[in-house]
């Protein structure tokens, strides 16, 4: 099925920022799950790196909440930052990990995010009426610019693996 | 378990449990305990006043990961224990998680009987087509031709068709679900909570690991044509001839709960005892 994301309403500045801070806090929810799946199967290269992605976007969470300021966000998102089918842009596809999966993969997986949140912003700044609206969701979308481009830097450092990254040489069981 | 403050609306996180799930990355079980937490959050049902019952497998791992109460029962006698304790406290919200193997071989005769007293819980089986937590042997719902190691050739028997045999066995709620859609089957789980008598909730749930190809399904599943009917022929009809990858409400039925009527609930412990002594 093709899953179009359904994007929640923004009717006001503070369902702007409830929003922006739904889609950092779900990627942070995300990527500590993804560390913790990795832990438990042993890969501590990748438990590392989704620490480290789950620390960036806790960040942006945190900078999200400041600049909203007396906006109680967590509460607001809790309310109108509702997607419908399919995730909110920036969690990581659960079904694509895998218990040998490389840091390119992960890096993979979270550059299809900022640039699914990059989309989303965009589409707010081209529909707003509201000029405060428009505004910060231009921020928005400097913002999750220079995320994609930090992942492409990141992504430099770790090139696609080879052909046979997911064998295994002792797999779960023999099914061939 | 943790108890949440009264008067806070409970996120879903809040149902979560500290146990970190041990499925492997990549199984569609980790959306279905999403959904799970999310229709939870959406009913606004405090963890204490909702069970999460389960038999053996991969699915039945899942009331460990949330913070309601919880029981990990014996293998395809979840919708027993369930049944028992909705009877004797109906006030609880009764959920009941299995698996293909669990719910409809094990389980199967609990199943049919599970629908036709449509006692007021919800049954969702995530269904992946495989005995996943033992390695991979085919399962009540494995396509025939499914050719591996430890079954050559495949069965060659016809797999069994779970959602019309809820509806002629006299299920109230009938509803197939993806697991990689969270939102869409936590609304349905919502709705199927909400739903009187016997609901059941067929998720399409990929094992990456023993079904390789069920990461595919992704691309099959897709919306139900018509709205649910109330009609069980119509039902039939509909389900009988689908692709098995409609997904949504595929039946509303308006048949009244079965509720009998039960003794006092304040009994003592102590007049309790005297029923078990020898």
């Amino acid at each position: 099925m093709s899953k179009p994301i359904r994007a929640p309403k923004i009717s006001s500045l503070a369902d702007l920022f409830a929003i922006a801070y739904g889609i950092e806090a779900d990627a942070v929810e995300r990527y500590e799950l993804l560390a913790g799946q990795m832990e438990t199967h042993n890969n501590p290269e990748l438990v590392a790196v989704f620490r480290d992605l789950c620390r960036a976007e806790a960040i942006h969470r945190d900078e999200i909440r400041r600049l909203a300021g007396d906006i109680d966000v967590v509460a607001h998102a809790q309310r109108v930052a509702k997607w419908g089918r399919g995730d909110s842009p920036e969690e990581a596809d659960l079904a694509a990990a895998h218990y040998l999966m490389t840091p390119w993969h992960a890096l993979q997986l979270a550059l299809a995010g900022e640039k699914r949140a990059l989309d989303f912003f965009r589409s707010v700044v081209e529909t707003a009426k509201d000029p405060d609206i428009k505004k910060m969701a231009e921020e928005f979308v400097e913002e999750e610019a220079e995320h994609v481009n930090l992942v492409h830097r990141l992504l430099r450092k770790f090139p696609p693996p080879s052909g046979s990254w997911s064998s295994d040489l002792d797999p779960p069981v023999a099914q061939e | 378990m943790s108890s949440v403050d009264a008067g806070l609306a409970c996120k879903p996180a809040d149902y979560k449990s500290d146990i970190k799930p041990i499925w492997c990355p990549g199984c569609g079980d980790y959306h279905v305990l999403m959904s799970f937490t999310r229709a939870f959050a959406e009913l606004g049902l405090p963890p204490e006043e909702i069970v999460v019952v389960s038999g053996i497998g991969c699915s039945s791992r899942i009331p460990a990961y949330t913070n309601c109460y919880g029981f990990h029962g014996v293998h395809g006698r979840s919708l027993a224990l369930a049944a028992g304790l909705k009877v004797t406290r109906p006030e609880l919200t009764v959920v009941v998680a299995s698996g293909d193997g669990d719910g409809y071989s094990i389980g199967g005769n609990h199943f049919l009987h599970a629908c036709r007293r449509n006692i007021d819980m919800t049954y969702v089986v995530m269904d992946n087509r495989v005995y996943g937590m033992t390695k991979g042997q085919p399962s009540p719902t494995t396509e025939p031709d499914f050719d591996t190691a430890l079954s050559p050739g495949g069965t060659g028997l016809r797999p069994f068709h779970p959602l019309v045999i809820a509806l002629a066995s006299g299920a109230n709620f009938i509803a197939r679900c993806f697991s990689g859609e969270p939102n869409e089957t936590a609304s349905i789980l919502v709705e199927a909570i909400q739903h009187p008598g016997f609901s059941f909730v067929e998720i399409l749930s990929p094992c990456v690991t023993f079904r390789p190809d069920e990461k595919e399904w992704k691309n099959l599943v897709h919306p139900a044509p018509v709205a649910a009917t109330s009609d069980p022929g119509k039902a039939a009809r509909r389900i009988m001839t689908d692709d098995g990858f409609n997904i949504g409400v595929l039946y509303r039925g308006d048949r009244k709960p079965y509720a009998p009527a039960i003794g006092s609930a304040s009994v003592e412990l102590t007049e309790l005892e005297k029923d078990f002594e020898l």
